[in-house]
């Protein structure tokens, strides 16, 4: 109690500074950042609304021309709806195969230390290394898939299902891909809650008779439920705004039919050097990303609340 | 009754090692496919009548030895590791201070300092390529690997701040404020005292820097066209082709020595990078 009446009055004698040296450290990294990420991102907001390409320095106000454009732009159209469907695709298979995953990996076993180090491999990769195998796995003359499907005579011998050549195919290849890649992160963390659950509830609805399934929806998932949120809010994130999958994979083919919104930007802003159409774009991933981030700051003000 | 429950216990186990084999099928398969495919000989690997999953023909280096000596793979090798090492300097150099200002910062202000910091960790780099390539040819960086290592902070330093700082936090501050009664002024006490106790929360950053400029895509492939100075995601894909020809044996062998190093390392310490983003969410 001293002490602290002390140093309360050492505090009030001391100078009042406004600049604490605090803030004199965190200087150079907020102004790094803003740099880097705070400004870009207003100049992006800026360029879709302006006529600005490679070649012209055209800072003037374009008005909503940009996004006129889009709406009866094709090709646009359909990467947003894939960005949306592969999403949503990805975000549910990964959650349930998570889920039953995590559950076998909460058991205590032999070998359980290198059995899960072995599961965690395809999100500790490259995510580049790694498409570029799947891009062999699903080549249109040597496709192991499609030897394997012979030999099981699903497919008829001469048949060459072209994975990355068929729009629908195609589809379904990137988000083998994405699961692939992001199930054992969103595992880890269902995992990490799954140990935090306390086991004295286990044992009381072991005691009661409680079966596996109604011990996993009653009682596990329910208190879990907001690290399953931050599993759901990085696959989300992590999916939806990739474009290194899509453009490994298929650069946005067959004709065009398989783009996403970051590698349609790329394409157009950067390829085809049209800047402001690129910009706005990518634009159309904010809307999800401010959803994204107000879940965030949901769950850092429940952290501090309690 | 009595027959059920006595099988119980091994239907579980049953069940519990099918799961687990299933998923480490497919977990491992590609990196499989990668070395399986890296050395075998191009007259077993391009003929659809043999298995594919045997060497039906000795095994072979000639991938290894094309990608070594007759690509631009070491130079790429190289380039990542350049970019890497200076990615790690400057994402420290910038994150350390901040983090351990954040730690120290006491109130609302730190709090929503921290959280805003965070969250430029959500924005993606495919919303920010289009103007940091003009900013970047601007600055007369394009097509130099400048370009990469003044960029590649930007994605790392946020979190890295982030998990440093809740680093900082977990060390007793009473060593340090012993040292600053002791007249120690507060860059010393930091050096001597808090610095050689932050080294494993150091280290899980350098990794997830590192690792982070190994992996990093659009930046490299939008602000590097020149060939040589390619880091090795963005040369793999693009530069290992000969008109429309893949190299698949030297790709893949490409992929295996550059994911097995990496995803060794990362994997050591992906408990703590997922242990930073669900801070709060656990407690």
């Amino acid at each position: 109690m001293v002490s602290t009446a002390l140093q309360r009055e050492a505090a009030a004698r001391r100078p009042r500074r406004l600049i604490t040296w605090e803030l004199w450290l965190l200087l150079p990294a907020v102004t790094y950042i803003f740099l880097l990420i705070g400004f870009p991102l207003l100049l992006s907001i800026y360029y879709s609304f302006s006529h600005i390409s490679v070649g012209r320095r055209d800072f003037s106000f374009a008005g909503l021309a940009n996004f006129r454009a889009l709406f009866s732009d094709q090709v646009f159209l359909q990467a947003l709806r894939n960005t949306i469907l592969i999403t949503v695709v990805v975000l549910v298979v990964v959650l349930v195969l998570a889920t039953i995953l995590a559950t076998a990996l909460a058991e205590r076993f032999r070998g359980r230390a290198v059995i899960r180090y072995l599961l965690l491999l395809p999100w500790a990769a490259p995510v580049v290394m790694s498409t570029i195998a799947w891009k062999w796995v699903f080549d249109s003359q040597y496709s192991v898939v499609n030897w394997v499907l012979r030999r099981l005579h699903i497919i008829g011998p001469f048949e060459f299902p072209q994975w990355l050549g068929v729009p629908s195919l195609a589809i379904i290849s990137i988000i083998v891909v994405q699961v692939w890649r992001i199930l054992p992160f969103a595992t880890v963390i269902t995992l990490a809650g799954m140990t935090a659950v306390p086991r004295e509830l286990i044992e009381a609805a072991l005691v009661d008779g409680a079966g596996f399934f109604t011990r996993l929806f009653r009682i596990t998932l329910p208190i879990i439920r907001p690290i399953i949120g931050v599993a759901v809010l990085f696959t989300a994130l992590f999916t939806f705004t990739d474009m290194a999958v899509v453009w490994i994979l298929t650069r946005g083919g067959p004709y065009n039919t398989s783009h996403v919104l970051a590698s349609w930007a790329f394409q157009v802003g950067i390829l085809a050097g049209d800047l402001a159409r690129g910009a706005a774009i990518a634009l159309f991933m904010l809307p999800a990303l401010a959803v994204i981030a107000v879940w965030v700051l949901h769950l850092v003000s429940r952290e501090t609340a309690q | 009754m009595s027959a059920s429950s006595h099988l119980r216990p091994y239907l579980i186990k049953l069940v519990l090692v099918a799961v687990l084999a299933i998923f480490l099928a497919q977990a491992l398969f590609p990196f499989a496919w990668m070395a399986i495919t890296a050395f075998k000989r191009d007259s077993d690997l391009y003929n659809p009548t043999n298995n594919p999953f045997l060497f039906n023909e000795p095994p072979t280096l000639a991938h290894f030895r094309l990608l070594f000596n007759e690509t631009k793979f070491l130079r790429w090798v190289a380039n990542t590791a350049g970019v890497g090492l200076s990615t790690v300097l400057i994402t420290l150099v910038l994150a350390v201070p901040a983090a351990y200002a954040l730690s120290r910062l006491r109130g609302r202000l730190g709090q929503q300092l921290a959280v805003a910091i965070f969250l430029t960790y959500l924005v993606p780099p495919t919303l920010l390529f289009l103007p940091l390539s003009q900013i970047v040819s601007t600055l007369g960086f394009q097509d130099k690997l400048w370009a990469l290592v003044i960029t590649y902070p930007s994605l790392s330093t946020p979190f890295v701040a982030w998990l440093l700082m809740g680093f900082f936090r977990s060390l007793p501050q009473e060593l340090e404020e012993a040292a600053l009664v002791d007249g120690a002024d507060r860059f010393t006490a930091f050096r001597r005292i808090m610095l050689p106790l932050a080294v494993p929360g150091i280290l899980t950053a350098v990794i997830f820097t590192f690792t982070l400029a190994v992996n990093e895509f659009i930046y490299a492939l939008t602000f590097v066209s020149i060939s040589d100075l390619k880091t090795v995601s963005a040369g793999v894909p693009t530069d290992l082709i000969r008109g429309d020809v893949f190299f698949w044996g030297a790709i893949m062998g490409s992929a295996l020595v550059v994911s097995l190093p990496v995803a060794l390392l990362y994997n050591a310490f992906l408990d703590r990078f997922v242990e930073g983003l669900t801070a709060g969410a656990l407690r």
